[in-house]
Order: structure tokens, then C-alpha cells, then sequence
């Protein structure tokens, strides 16, 4: 294929994917590729990175692409035929034969086949032992050859061949041999900090591996099925996308990088809206004071800077299993930006609830404090499902009086009662202290008031009920909030 | 014009002469922005050597460098240029009487009475140049406007004087420490590149070649260390120039090989928070 229509090809998969490209940038990508032969992989990727992507949690979603689009480039990256032991493949082999001292005659010609699974895992704990990058990347390639069990044209994604190799391999257990063999191999007995670091090392040259894998079969499903319909079924929302009731482990984590520096912004952003926002009252004293540098002529009128209010806020949090995600991500989110709030408690609730605020007091570490809302909090009342009619009910009695019109109180959750009484009063009686009462449902706008959901019961005395389910979502609610 | 550089390989060897380890992706995008005649948008972790690469590719270009730091309320008199008011005053008191008002008022909005501030020193330049913009995301939103005329078409318009053309196209470098997401208008004039920690080999190579006499073997645990540490989930990881300081530490303490006791003696010096240090001691410490 013609680099200009694989270009164009690649773009389109690149927004597709969500990726803001515009045209300048399409064309400034082609300037760059004029200038950077197709040949250098790798110069090429930051060439086509440093054009088209311009933000760098955007680098992941574009590495994907690119290897699938350009994987299958350069003459290192060819995939080998069955059977055909390239030549790296048999000079490995012949060293093999010779530290075994057996040299059974298993030359150039028997390749991969005569090898037992055996004999790939010590090759494989070898190659990880001693950080060999051609032997792991051969390797790599050997065992997705030999136990992915690939069809062409079966329609099963990535990770089903991911998993069989790796269970043929048994990486799991990898760790410990490598970190045993390790400590017999040295002569004095390790310390506990070279352990670890020697751990560390073994942990990502196994992870490693596992990307070469990943990626080698990337590049036989994308010769198989051809780019863009592999590209199709790669294709994952942006961190910023991804829905909070429905992700997954590898997401979270994401999400929890990428929460960090969006609070980091939001605060920055509201702390300059806070200061330059319209201009208030003359302020007479300092008019005054510049007139003398214009012979007393109040030329240059001075005005105050508007001081708002910062709002106080109170979180009120349903953290039963479907919506914990949800609770924790808004929870860290709150506190992140803290300052921004004169005042923040928090409360959490199943059918009982309790209040959460001593938790945060420290302010040093939000993920902990979490940790301790989940496995400390006393929320449960009866059965430990959701009954927001009874948490609101006991929320009332407690802490209503606490509730003035400076307060904004946040109720956060899908409003799925489980059939109990609703209690939709207190929500009415709270509106009717506080200053702004919000709720933000996980969940989406179609879902709302089906089956159990009273959403709208409740949101009918609300502000205002608002659909939250990624952090693009979260941030505009906050952003607007103070 | 004719390019700086052949290919990314002479950049990355030129940047090792004067002392900056590049790695792929910088090097690329610096030679880049050379044949594109493109600024470049440096992004990523405090103490990475953002602003460092600016300094590095002038001196390796044998450029001056001009260098703006941004802050808030940075306006186009301190950035662009302003009229010399004062000299404009004299000038028209100097000869009062002879002068008809056109021809003074031709006059005093002439170049000899501009300030250049240093994005017009930068284009006017007769030498290379490399323009160092640094930590762009402190100006306000509408600031960044100031920047879009030159970053685009290396020009700046006078409304008194017309104008005025770059004589050499600079190297042009902006550095964020992403406080703020930049404007799409200035992100889609630049290219992009993330400057992150580096890898375990390229911070063994910038400890070996920073800090003198340091011996092989310490300088790769503390690269396998600060690693390890970089790992954690931290307030604030240790950047490159708090590794170096640390290299630095153990060096004139006299410490050869880095024990579990020594290590945590001088965790203050890599970790700058106290829950970042207490984390860090009980996680080095423990086996598994």
C-alpha cells in the first residue's frame, strides 16, 4: 500500500478514536514524513506523534493505531513463516545446543518444532534472567507461533490468543524462579533493598515480554484481517471517555492518572476565574491615592476585586456496589480541589449512612482516605442494599440542622431504591435550607426512571439532576459548580 | 535557508557533546522542527530537562538564546515591544520650532524608537537564534494570543511602523508544565513533544555523565533505585535533577554502595514530602 493512502487511513482511524487532528496537522504530518524515511520505526512514530497528537494521554490510543497500521513495516517486524526459523532463531539455537553440551542433532533445520515447552520456558527465564531484548523479542515471537493456536479469519479478539500463551508459558510463577535463581546465583545472602530491586528489575523486563507478545500477535491478526477492521475492534475510548459504572480494572487505573492533573487544572483554572472575574465596587481610597500622580485629577479609577463567597459543600454519596466507582471518583475529585470550597463534608451511604469527613482531614493522601471510606464507613442498616429513602431519612435527622443557605449539597447516585419508600420530602426540605441542591446520576439519560430508578422523583425538588458518567462530564459539573 | 541539521542521528550525537542525553523521541522532534521550521511544545513532569534542551540545542547550534519567561499578566509591552515614550518626548522638545508635525510625527514611531522585548529581538536578529519560551501555560488564556502571529509566520505586526519580517527563521522552543490546557490554537501551530522520566539506562547515563568521578556500579543502583521509587504511588516523584542530587549527596559522603540504611538516610534529598519519604522507607525495606 502507498505510504499517502496508508497515511490518510491512519488519520481517519485517529479520530475516529476520538483524537482531535486537524487539518494543519494532517499536513504537518506529511511534511514530517517527506523528511523521515518510513524505514526508522521508531522516528518515524515520534515524527508522526510529534505532529498529529498534543496531548500526551492521548500517546497511548496512538501508539495502538500506529502499530497497527504500520506494524507490519521493516524488515525486522516480518512475521516468519511457520516453520521457517529465521536466522537470529537458529543462531540461537546452535548457542543453545552448545551450553547444554548435548548437541543431539538438533541443527538448523529442526527449528522451532523440536523443541519441548520445557526447553522454551528455560530459554525464555534465560532471556529474562540475563535482559536479552533479541532473545526475548524471538522468543516472543516462537511461542505465539506455537501456542496462540492462530486460525485465519476466526473472529476472536486479541486477548483470547493473548491468554493461551501466556497460561503456556506461566509467567505468573516466573517471578519467583527468576528471584530464586537469582539468590542462588549471587554469593553472599541479598539485603532486603537489593531483593527488591532486583524484583523490580525482573517485573518489568516480564512485563516486557508480555507487550512483545501482545504486539506480535497485534501484527498477525492485522496481516489476517487487514488494518482498519483491526483497528475497529482495538479501538478503546479515551481515559476522558470512559464510563465509571463500566470499567474496567486496567481503566480505573487510567482514570486515576488522568483524574490527578485534571484536578490540577480545574483548581488552576478557578483560582485565575476567581481573581479576574468582572470588576467590583470604586475603590475610593486607592482612586484617590493614583489621582495625586495626575494632579489630583481621578483619571485612572481603581476598583476592588470581587471576593465571592466560596461555596460550602456537602457530599452525600450512595457507595453500594454498582455506583462505588462512581461515589469514590467524585469523592477524590471534591477533595482534590478542596480549596476551592470554604467548607467540605462528606457522607456515604447504603441504607445507613455515615459521615466521612474525619477521613480527608489529613489531606495528605486522598487515595487512602478512600481506602478507609470503603472498609471503615458504617453504612449498612439492614441488608446492605441500597435504601436511599432511609439513608435520607436518618441524613435529616443528624445532620439537617447543619444545613444553612450558604450550603450546596451534592447527592450522588443512580436512585435505584430497591422498591423502598422513597422519602422524596427530605430531598424538598433540604432544597428549601440550602442554598443549591444537584444530583449527579452514573448513569445514562435513557436509563433514568426504569425499573427501580426514582431519579426523578427525587430530582423534581433538585437544581437540577445532571448525567455524570466520565470525568469530561465531572469536570464540566464541578467547573460550573463554584 | 539551509538546514541545521543532516538527520536525527547527528542531533542526538551533537546533543551528547554538550551534555544533553536525548533519547529518540527528542531528538526526532528537535530535527524536526528544524526542517518543518516549526516551534516545538515541550510538555511533562517538573526537572526533566525541559528548558534544559533549549539551552543545549543553542549551544550546540552556536545560537544566542533569547528567553521569555511567561507569568501572569505578562503583556505584549514586556513580550513584543513598546514605543520609547521618553525618547519620543525629547525628541519632539529637541527641535520644537523647526519641524512641521508630520514630518515629527513621522519621525518618532520609527524603529529608533522601539523597544525590542525579546519575541521581536528574536526575529529582528541578524545571528541565529533559539527563542526559549518558558512555562507558557502562566500567561492568561487570551495572552497566548500575543504568540500565535510569531509562532505561525515568524512576523509581527506594528500598527505604527507595518510589518516586520523574521531575517533568519529561530529555533523556537515553549515549555508548559501543564497547569492549563493550552489553546488548540497554539497546540495545532506547534509540534509536540512529552519529555517524561527516563528509562532506566538514560538516567544511568545522565548520572554517569553529570556527576564526575561517580563509579559505574553506584550510579546504576541509584538509577535502579530511583526507579523502583518512581514506581510508588507518590505525591511527587523524584525528578532527574533531584536524582543528581542525590548521586551528588552520596558521592561526598564517600558511599560506594548504597545499603538500606543509607538509602534512607537520604531519601529527604530525592523525596520532598513526608508522607512521599515515610512511604518510600517501609516500601524499600520490605521482601516479598
Amino acid at each position: 500500500m502507498p505510504v499517502l493512502d496508508l497515511m490518510s487511513g491512519f488519520i481517519v482511524e485517529l479520530r475516529n478514536a476520538g483524537l482531535p487532528v486537524s487539518l494543519t496537522e494532517n499536513l504537518d504530518a506529511m511534511e514530517a514524513v517527506k523528511v523521515i524515511p518510513i524505514e526508522d520505526r521508531d522516528a518515524f512514530k515520534y515524527a508522526l506523534g510529534a505532529t498529529l497528537v498534543k496531548n500526551n494521554a492521548h500517546w497511548r490510543v496512538f501508539e495502538t493505531i500506529f502499530e497497527v497500521y504500520f506494524s507490519l513495516r521493516g524488515p525486522e517486524y516480518a512475521i516468519t513463516k511457520d516453520g521457517q526459523p529465521d536466522d537470529f532463531w537458529r543462531e540461537m539455537q546452535e548457542q543453545m545446543d552448545q551450553v547444554k553440551g548435548q548437541g543431539e542433532g538438533k541443527g538448523s533445520g529442526g527449528g522451532m518444532d523440536s523443541l519441548t515447552p520445557e526447553e522454551i520456558n528455560a530459554m525464555l527465564m534465560r532471556a529474562l534472567m540475563s535482559g536479552d531484548q533479541a532473545m526475548m523479542r524471538a522468543l516472543a515471537k516462537q511461542s505465539v507461533q506455537r501456542f496462540a493456536g492462530m486460525e485465519p479469519g476466526r473472529p476472536v479478539g486479541g486477548t483470547y490468543y493473548l491468554y493461551r500463551t501466556l497460561r503456556n508459558l506461566d509467567l505468573d510463577n516466573m517471578l519467583q524462579k527468576l528471584m530464586d535463581a537469582n539468590s542462588e546465583m549471587s554469593k553472599q545472602e541479598l539485603s532486603s533493598l537489593e531483593q527488591r530491586l532486583e524484583k523490580d528489575e525482573f517485573e518489568s523486563r516480564i512485563e516486557q515480554f508480555k507487550q512483545e507478545v501482545e504486539s506480535e500477535i497485534r501484527r498477525r491478526l492485522v496481516a489476517d484481517r487487514g488494518a482498519e477492521a483491526m483497528a475497529k475492534t482495538l479501538r478503546k475510548p479515551l481515559p476522558e471517555d470512559v464510563e465509571f459504572m463500566h470499567a474496567s480494572r486496567d481503566e480505573m487505573q487510567s482514570l486515576k492518572k488522568a483524574l490527578y492533573p485534571l484536578t490540577r487544572k480545574l483548581a488552576a483554572r478557578l483560582a485565575r476565574k476567581r481573581r479576574h472575574g468582572r470588576k467590583g465596587p470604586l475603590d475610593f481610597r486607592n482612586t484617590v491615592r493614583h489621582s495625586l500622580s495626575y494632579g489630583g485629577v481621578p483619571a485612572d479609577p481603581k476598583f476592588r476585586y470581587p471576593r465571592p463567597a466560596k461555596p460550602e459543600l456537602m457530599v452525600v454519596a450512595d457507595i453500594s456496589g454498582s455506583v462505588a466507582a462512581f461515589a469514590r471518583f467524585t469523592l477524590m475529585f471534591v477533595y482534590a480541589i478542596q480549596n476551592q470550597f470554604s467548607k467540605v463534608r462528606s457522607f456515604v451511604f447504603i441504607d445507613g449512612i455515615d459521615e466521612v469527613t474525619k477521613f480527608f482531614k489529613s489531606k495528605e493522601d486522598i487515595g487512602e482516605a478512600i481506602n478507609r471510606v470503603n472498609t471503615e464507613a458504617d453504612v449498612v442498616w439492614v441488608d446492605g442494599h441500597s435504601d436511599y429513602g432511609h439513608a435520607f431519612e436518618v441524613f435529616w435527622e443528624r445532620y439537617g440542622k447543619d444545613i444553612n443557605s450558604k450550603t450546596t449539597v451534592l447527592l450522588l447516585g443512580d436512585a435505584r431504591n430497591n422498591y423502598h419508600a422513597a422519602q422524596s420530602w427530605v430531598v424538598k426540605e433540604i432544597a428549601k435550607r440550602a442554598r443549591h441542591v444537584y444530583w449527579l446520576n452514573p448513569e445514562p439519560k435513557s436509563y433514568w426512571n426504569t425499573g427501580d430508578s426514582i431519579v426523578g422523583e427525587y430530582g423534581a425538588h433538585t437544581d437540577g439532576v445532571f448525567e455524570c458518567r466520565n470525568l469530561r462530564q465531572l469536570e464540566g459539573f464541578v467547573e460550573n459548580l463554584t | 535557508m539551509k538546514p541545521r541539521f543532516n538527520d536525527v542521528a547527528t542531533v542526538r550525537s551533537g546533543l551528547k557533546k554538550v551534555n544533553y542525553l536525548a533519547d529518540d523521541g527528542i531528538a526526532g522532534v528537535v530535527f524536526l522542527a528544524d526542517r518543518l521550521g516549526k516551534p516545538v511544545l515541550i510538555e511533562g513532569p517538573a526537572g526533566t530537562g525541559k528548558t534544559q534542551l533549549a539551552k543545549s540545542v543553542a549551544e550546540l547550534t552556536g545560537a544566542r538564546l533569547i528567553r521569555l519567561q511567561c507569568y501572569e499578566g505578562l503583556d505584549e509591552s514586556k513580550a513584543l515591544y513598546e514605543w520609547n515614550y521618553k525618547k519620543q518626548l525629547l525628541r519632539i522638545q529637541a527641535d520644537k520650532s523647526s519641524d512641521s508635525w508630520s514630518e515629527v510625527h513621522d519621525d518618532i514611531f520609527s524603529s529608533e524608537f522601539l523597544l525590542a522585548r525579546p519575541l521581536l529581538e528574536a526575529i529582528t536578529s541578524e545571528e541565529p537564534v533559539v527563542l526559549l519560551i518558558d512555562e507558557v501555560d502562566r500567561v492568561e488564556l487570551e495572552t497566548e494570543a500575543l504568540l500565535l502571529e510569531i509562532l505561525s509566520e515568524y512576523q509581527v505586526s506594528i500598527p505604527e511602523l507595518g510589518t516586520i519580517t523574521a531575517k533568519q527563521i529561530p529555533l523556537v522552543f515553549l515549555t508548559s508544565n501543564n497547569t492549563r490546557e493550552l489553546s488548540e490554537a497554539l497546540k495545532r501551530r506547534c509540534l509536540y513533544l512529552h519529555v517524561d522520566y527516563p528509562d532506566l539506562e538514560r538516567e544511568k547515563e545522565i548520572v554517569l555523565n553529570k556527576v564526575p568521578d561517580i563509579s559505574d556500579n553506584l550510579a546504576d543502583q541509584i538509577a535502579r533505585i530511583v526507579r523502583s521509587i518512581r514506581q510508588l504511588d507518590l505525591k511527587k516523584a523524584p525528578s532527574v535533577s533531584e536524582t543528581l542530587d542525590w548521586a551528588r549527596t552520596l558521592m561526598l559522603l564517600g558511599i560506594e554502595t548504597i545499603d538500606e540504611k543509607e538509602a534512607k538516610e537520604t531519601l529527604h534529598i530525592l523525596l520532598k514530602y513526608q508522607t512521599d519519604i515515610a512511604k518510600a522507607a517501609k516500601e524499600l525495606s520490605v521482601t516479598k
